[in-house]
């Protein structure tokens, strides 16, 4: 089968981290950093980062419309952290505006500053098995949509959501050794 | 070398969640909302911008407590400060402040001429200056999740970030082409440890985030040091400093994303009123040198 790669937006980030599970999993990926990027990849990752200054280029380059248009074509979306936050409906603390791709509320460094950064462990609810996650200044998601599927959760806390073909979760799945997430991701492609 | 444990874990994940990105000096909570609103990924939190402590002279010390705090409730990005090399108390200050990353100095009057910070002692992570390998390996053995290289700040000048920045990489393009039987004679020559060197042999690169700094005062510049290999790069004097700092942060945030594409640069690099007027190193005294303070 002849795929288009796997688009990581790789404007400030975690893009390095992203494509380094992407080529332990055998699979092509492009960076994008520009619209026109975008129409040669079947999929994109929207890596963590500082949401502040991704939101920025894309708003300024094109690619905030372009990613929505990806979307409604039926690409699967995948963001994490930051990615997550852009994602979002609405962000919180402070309010900034999003690409609104899921229905669900989040809010930034919602744990505290890097101090509270941390390594935890749940349950990936479609296979059942445990999954590492790391929280870096971690955001929160602070309520869902009733067609928002719960992947994970965290001591209470909502921390990777699907909603159609878009994925959000709140920690760094690409920090991890092992990433039931991306496949499961790759699986929707 | 350790690199299994949470604490080490989330210090250069947060390091590699910089990539790409821009860190700016700020004296201020105004020049924070600047920087993020030009795209910074982090600020660097400091009394006096290095042109100015180079000016200026005295001691330079960590900022006060109130201006960082100021500046870290003024913006949502990561907050750094400095603090002065081999000053574990002002570290200690920084991290109890809750600042998300300490730079151990060069740029600061140091504390100690012989020891640095014990960094592994620290839960907040710490970024530190090299000018070579020899100067990386030890301070990441130290606990450094970050590296940059020094360059020399408060310059506007790039020549020694250019050197710098040559050296490391160039350092280790050569040791991946070494024997193992060869490594230990060399770890021995830079005075690092054989596991550090070894780890660097098989992935002919740093096991932290490699950046850049030091005499950074345009896109191009900027462009230059990712081209060169570093991952991010910092900005001190070159944005408050020059004669329009908006435009310039907006510009060199942008020509450090698209570094690789030169029209970009061109486009980022136009009607930027006048950069900060720059000092030639060869005037400098090897004393005056910020970045001989330490090795």
């Amino acid at each position: 089968m002849n795929k288009l790669p796997v688009g990581i937006l790789a404007i400030q980030g975690g893009y390095e981290a992203h494509a380094k599970v992407l080529c332990s999993l055998n699979t092509p990926f492009l960076y994008v950093t520009l619209p026109t990027h975008l129409y040669k990849t079947s999929a994109l990752i929207i890596p963590g980062g500082e949401s502040t200054t991704l939101l920025k280029f894309i708003t300024e380059n094109g690619l905030f419309e372009a990613i929505i248009n990806f979307k409604q074509q039926g690409h699967p979306i995948f963001g994490t952290c930051a990615g997550a936050v852009l994602m979002a409906h609405t962000v919180k603390n402070p309010d900034q505006p999003a690409l609104q791709l899921m229905d669900i509320v989040i809010e930034r460094n919602a744990y505290g500053r890097q101090l509270a950064s941390c390594i935890k462990f749940g349950k990936f609810i479609p296979n059942q098995e445990e999954m590492e996650m790391v929280f870096i200044r971690a955001p929160k998601i602070k309520a869902i949509n009733k067609t928002v599927e719960i992947l994970a959760q965290y001591d209470e806390e909502i921390v990777c959501v699907k909603q159609a073909n878009c994925i959000a979760a709140t920690f760094h799945p690409e920090l991890s050794i092992s990433s039931p997430l991306h496949i499961y991701f790759l699986s929707l492609i | 070398m350790s690199t299994n444990n949470e604490q080490w874990r989330v210090k250069v994940g947060l390091a590699e969640m910089l990539k790409g990105g821009v860190i700016m000096d700020v004296v201020n909570a105004e020049q924070a909302e600047i920087a993020q609103e030009a795209g910074a990924c982090a600020v660097m939190a400091l009394e006096r911008v290095p042109a100015d402590i180079r000016k200026q002279g005295g001691v330079a010390r960590t900022s006060s407590p109130k201006i960082i705090k100021e500046i870290m409730e003024a913006v949502s990005i990561p907050v750094m400060a400095k603090a002065r090399i081999g000053h574990f108390v002002e570290a200690q200050i920084l991290q109890e402040l809750g600042v998300d990353f300490v730079d151990e100095s060069e740029v600061l009057t140091p504390a100690d001429e012989e020891n640095h910070i014990y960094k592994h002692d620290f839960r907040v992570p710490f970024v530190c200056g090299c000018r070579n390998l020899s100067e990386a390996l030890r301070r990441i053995a130290e606990g450094a999740a970050m590296i940059r290289t020094k360059g020399e700040a408060g310059t506007g000048n790039v020549v020694e970030a250019v050197r710098h920045m040559r050296s490391i990489v160039s350092e280790m393009r050569k040791i991946s082409t070494l024997r193992k039987d060869e490594l230990p004679v060399e770890a021995k020559k830079l005075g690092v440890s054989l596991p550090l060197l070894e780890w660097i042999a098989e992935h002919g690169k740093l096991p932290v985030p490699n950046f850049s700094a030091g005499g950074i005062a345009t896109p191009a510049d900027a462009a230059l040091m990712r081209q060169l290999g570093a991952e991010a790069v910092f900005v001190g004097s070159g944005i408050f400093k020059s004669s329009d700092p908006r435009k310039r942060a907006k510009a060199i945030v942008l020509a450090t994303t698209h570094f690789n594409d030169p029209q970009a640069i061109l486009e980022a690099s136009f009607d930027l009123g006048e950069a900060m007027p720059g000092i030639d190193i060869r005037e400098l005294t090897a004393a005056a040198m910020f970045q001989n303070r330490d090795e």
